[in-house]
């Protein structure tokens, strides 16, 4: 949109993948002279806020520097020899693909470190929580931007420490058996990754993913690249999960801060199926399309899953946990995201990547809405809330009902909202998949997958009904005192939930702000290449 | 086939040495003499001395390395073409012998806090000389390139070794430790010296590149002879690297060991194994490697899977549980480094498969190094040293609980210990192009065991301190030992190309 100098753009996306590693350093050194604030504590968090504000707006004038008409050609790239011996090029670079992952991962980790600022975590020293979230978004971020596949591990490895400990310090009941869990399962996952990058890697060659992607599997044999996009596929349905890989899921959820959960949500598992499209699709089309169907069949398993489980955890008498619920819901939302990619479809493939973005904007904002609720009333047992009649948030606190009714409504695909778009193109993606693949297994999935949406609408709309509206009489027994009204919306949370909203809203609205980004890059490495 | 005639050698009988070759290992054994009969004159009070002594003898004789790098150089040779040497100065000798006499001189660095901590019962003189000859033999072996000098670099290396674990007057786990590490290792060193005589009696050569041209062409009657010979050499290298089934002394050795001796076992002497290996499989017996190869890449599926339930079942608040862990951590590192030593009997290019291995063991003596230096400072205030005495270690020493979170999580091979990561990268690379799919699983698997118990550790030391917390007061030589390999730790994970170069390049 505005024209910035190349070597700008590389500085840029440079500093926002190393920008906060430094900030991480820093934050564990005293605060200099000057910059103290009120206290260590209030300091610290401060310099979360500045260093991550710093990011999001390098990351803005990226997205407004961004080549919008060339959107499928490789920007602001840096190719630097790291460590010869292994062939590991420090390789950056953005497309339509992967700028607007870079964007919402900066402004959810602004958005955690700035409610954090106003509230911080219960926990042990805040001085760790700034440096994790911070060595957190380094990693998130490098895999958004780094081109080398084992570049890309490590980024994808770098996530696993700072969110164990999140968890395990920071988070609530069964922290540290969650945190095991989260760790276990994910590296478990990517180390079979590893043994999948380094087979494609060895046999062809080279690490570059441009240079991979525009190779387009010819250099790899059948054999090779179904062996690879096992191992590989593997790794990356893990952390996205994919049913039925997904068991670690609730449990970190349930168990992490409310930061926590909103980045695990909202960013980290887009790596798993950012690593999909980036890698799988481009480098190993072959092997990529032997497993479609069963990953398409897996997807549609998690929709229906992931529904029916939020519909057992909605029941009344169920002792249902509202960040458990969401949790399992985004199983199902990610197998949308998975059944568009198996279609290996422009418009799947469109669909599985606007679903991503919009699942970050609506479930961040959800888990945001549920941590705020948790502070309230202490609890986010579903029975507890709701009694017999229910929570009756709108007459409570009737903002913060009124948002949570609208993460709600976006949630279950709405049209108008951003999570309407992902879904729909990813059902007309199984409608006319790609040559090669069993029609009509996709159109039975297709059908799974609609129904799937029907099971969200209900569990959605039950939650509405048990948390907004109810009898507004007293409700004893929480934590405000007796039929109390709830402390509403507070500034700060407006701050930190306006952007979601906006969002959600604009992507539902003006879809082609998004799909424009990413079309184009779709359709280039669906055909081989990425330049 | 028959040995040289005696008129041809006795014509040579004078040589001329390449000293500047053989420096590396001559100082490290001439300040052992040095440090022995200095011992007679100093008075108690002044035996601190020795241990500085022997440091700067260390770092002299790692800096004469330097002159080194110029180019091959070689010493004590046949006369005659082909060219065989019993001594050469190659990259992968002065690699190795980087290595060990680095190890060695970080363990000095412990040692002198602890000696002087134990002075009732360690005599001083005795303990530098014994280190040090330790370490003269252990860098002697990377360069020997004959059976015999290997075998006597061996035993140069672990006699004194022996000496080193029972060297506490009237401690009886420390002279049990010594006896049982003692029988063991004699014993696979009688088998290995068996194995070197057959291997002599079929090939009439003692040089490793005559074997290696000759063994293929061994007649038939004496085939089976060469055959048990290369098995019962590498049986006793095999001892050496504490790989199953010979890892059972470790556990026990390394707790009854004083501390700084544990951590040089640790490195040096699996280096000295992994040394001694590679020349025996890759440079002796390159022609056998359809046997050796798959055996060893069984023993290191053993091995790596034995050393990590090993150190997953140690329970944290066991006395001694530290030691223990790294004992067990050590060997199923030891897993690990075997890997690319087999990859290297599938390879088309074996050298390059070599490499993984030093380039893996340099990271490992660092970041391993690193973490007994630590377990060191708290071992001084703890005798117990148990896992849970460094539960809070970071309200009270912060920079060296993150320090060993670093040497932790490099060792786990996960970031931030970037260079953990990327050295066990190279590992799975070379089983991968070696074709050695289910190895890179094994290990792969094992990778995620092992995390768990290094997180743990790792998680302990973050945690609120226990009752009132003891700051643990950090004497120089420690501190320097945990900059020195803090600071290499660091600056690997930055440029990880400093180690892994070795795994790019023929080393020989």
């Amino acid at each position: 949109m505005i024209d910035i100098n190349e070597s700008v753009m590389q500085f840029l996306l440079a500093f926002v993948v190393v920008g906060p590693l430094l900030g991480a350093a820093a934050a564990l050194l005293p605060a200099p002279p000057g910059l103290k604030g009120k206290s260590p504590e209030q300091a610290v968090l401060r310099h979360g806020v500045t260093v991550t504000g710093a990011v999001l707006a390098a990351a803005v004038v990226l997205a407004l520097g961004f080549d919008h008409h060339h959107p499928s050609r490789m920007q602001a790239t840096t190719d630097i020899s790291w460590i010869p011996a292994l062939d590991v090029r420090i390789h950056l670079g953005i497309d339509g693909i992967s700028l607007p992952l870079v964007v919402l991962t900066a402004l959810l980790t602004f958005l955690c470190a700035l409610y954090s600022y106003f509230k911080p975590p219960t926990g042990p020293s805040p001085k760790a929580f700034v440096a994790l979230l911070l060595l957190l978004e380094t990693g998130t971020l490098a895999t958004f931007s780094v081109l080398d596949l084992l570049l890309f591990f490590l980024a994808f490895e770098t996530v696993l420490i700072p969110m164990y400990f999140l968890i395990a310090r920071w988070g609530g009941e069964g922290r540290t058996r969650a945190a095991w869990k989260f760790i276990l399962f994910t590296l478990l996952g990517s180390v079979v990754m590893l043994l999948g990058l380094l087979l494609i890697g060895i046999k062809a060659g080279t690490f570059d993913m441009v240079a991979l992607a525009t190779d387009n599997g010819r250099s790899l044999t059948a054999s090779v690249q179904v062996v690879a996009v096992l191992a590989i596929g593997l790794g990356l349905a893990v952390k996205t999960p994919m049913w039925p890989l997904h068991s670690w899921l609730p449990d970190a959820h349930t168990a992490a801060p409310t930061t926590g959960s909103v980045l695990l949500a909202g960013v980290l598992l887009k790596m798993g199926t950012y690593g999909f499209v980036r890698i799988l699709l481009p480098v190993a089309p072959h092997g990529f399309r032997t497993f479609a169907p069963y990953l398409a069949a897996l997807a549609v398993v998690g929709i229906v899953y992931g529904s029916l489980a939020c519909l057992a955890l909605a029941r009344r008498g169920a002792k249902g946990d509202l960040k458990r619920l969401i949790a399992y819901s985004s199983v199902g939302h990610m197998g949308f995201v998975l059944l568009g990619i198996a279609t290996m479809t422009p418009t799947g493939v469109n669909g599985a990547l606007f679903a991503n973005i919009a699942h970050g904007l609506i479930t961040g904002l959800l888990f945001f809405l549920v941590g705020a609720l948790k502070d309230r009333t202490g609890t986010t047992d579903l029975d507890t809330l709701a009694k017999e009649t229910g929570l009756a948030l709108y007459g409570k606190a009737p903002r913060l009902g009124g948002l949570l009714a609208f993460g709600a409504v976006a949630s279950l695909g709405l049209p108008g909202l951003a999570g309407f778009w992902g879904e729909m193109l990813s059902l007309f993606g199984a409608f006319s998949p790609a040559a090669g693949l069993s029609r009509p297994a996709f159109l039975t999935f297709m059908a799974i997958g609609a129904f799937g949406t029907l099971l969200t609408a209900a569990y959605m709309l039950i939650v509405v009904r048990r948390v907004c509206m109810g009898a507004a009489e007293e409700t004893p027994g929480l934590a405000d005192g007796p039929g109390h009204r709830l402390a509403d919306v507070r500034g700060y949370e407006f701050a930190a939930w306006t952007p979601l909203v906006a969002l959600t809203v604009v992507a539902g609205l003006w879809p082609r702000a998004l799909l424009g980004l990413t079309d184009p890059a779709v359709h280039q490495l669906l055909a081989g290449g990425t330049r | 086939m028959s040995p040289q005639p005696l008129a041809e050698s006795a014509g040579s009988l004078v040589q001329s040495v390449d000293w500047l070759a053989v420096a590396p290992p001559l100082i490290a054994a001439l300040v052992a003499l040095a440090v022995l009969v200095a011992d007679l004159f100093l008075p108690e009070a002044r035996k601190a001395v020795l241990g500085w002594i022997s440091v700067a003898g260390l770092a002299a004789a790692a800096l004469m390395l330097l002159p080194l790098l110029g180019g091959d150089r070689a010493t004590f040779c046949l006369p005659g073409t082909p060219r065989a040497c019993s001594y050469t100065a190659d990259r992968f000798t002065l690699v190795v012998q980087l290595l060990v006499l680095g190890g060695a001189l970080l363990a000095a660095l412990l040692s002198i806090t602890n000696v002087d901590d134990d002075r009732r019962r360690v005599p001083a003189g005795e303990f530098w000389f014994l280190l040090l000859s330790s370490a003269a033999g252990a860098a002697l072996l990377p360069a020997a390139r004959d059976l015999a000098t290997l075998i006597v670099a061996l035993e140069v290396a672990s006699l004194p070794a022996f000496a080193l674990v029972g060297i506490r007057h009237g401690d009886k786990r420390s002279s049990e430790a010594a006896l049982k590490f003692f029988l063991s290792s004699v014993t696979a060193t009688a088998v290995s010296l068996m194995g070197v005589s057959f291997v002599y009696a079929s090939t009439g050569s003692l040089y490793l590149t005559q074997v290696a041209q000759r063994l293929p062409h061994t007649g038939g009657q004496l085939h089976t002879l060469a055959q048990t010979g290369v098995v019962l050499t590498l049986i006793g290298f095999a001892f050496k690297t504490a790989a199953v089934p010979f890892h059972f002394w470790v556990p026990d050795t390394y707790v009854g060991a004083p501390l700084p001796v544990a951590a040089y076992l640790s490195v040096v002497g699996k280096a000295v194994g992994f040394s001694g290996l590679i020349l025996v499989t890759v440079v002796a017996f390159p022609s056998y490697a359809d046997v050796w190869g798959p055996a060893l890449a069984v023993l290191a599926a053993l091995t790596m899977t034995a050393g990590n339930l090993g150190a997953l079942r140690q329970r944290a608040t066991r006395a001694h549980s530290a030691v223990r862990l790294l004992a067990w951590s050590s060997v199923g590192q030891a897993g690990y480094l075997l890997v690319p030593i087999a990859a290297a009997g599938y390879a088309r290019d074996p050298q390059k498969a070599i490499g993984s291995t030093v380039a893996y063991a340099l990271m490992y003596a660092a970041v391993n190094l690193g973490a007994f230096a630590v377990a060191a400072v708290v071992g001084r205030g703890r005798a117990a040293n148990r896992i849970s005495d460094y539960r809070g270690l970071y309200a009270t020493n912060p920079l060296t609980a993150l320090l060993l979170a670093f040497f932790l999580l490099c060792l786990a091979g996960l970031p931030p210990g970037v260079i953990g990561l990327f050295a066990k990268v190279t590992v799975f690379s070379s089983a991968v192009d070696a074709g050695l799919g289910w190895l890179a699983v094994v290990m792969a698997v094992n990778v995620v065991i092992a995390l768990f118990y290094y997180l743990q550790w790792t998680a302990v030391l973050f945690r609120a301190p226990e009752g009132e917390a003891v700051r643990h007061r950090v004497p120089a030589p420690l501190t320097a030992a945990i900059a020195l390999t803090g600071v290499a730790g660091v600056a690997l994970s930055g440029a990880p190309q400093l180690v892994l170069r070795f795994a790019a390049t023929g080393l020989f």
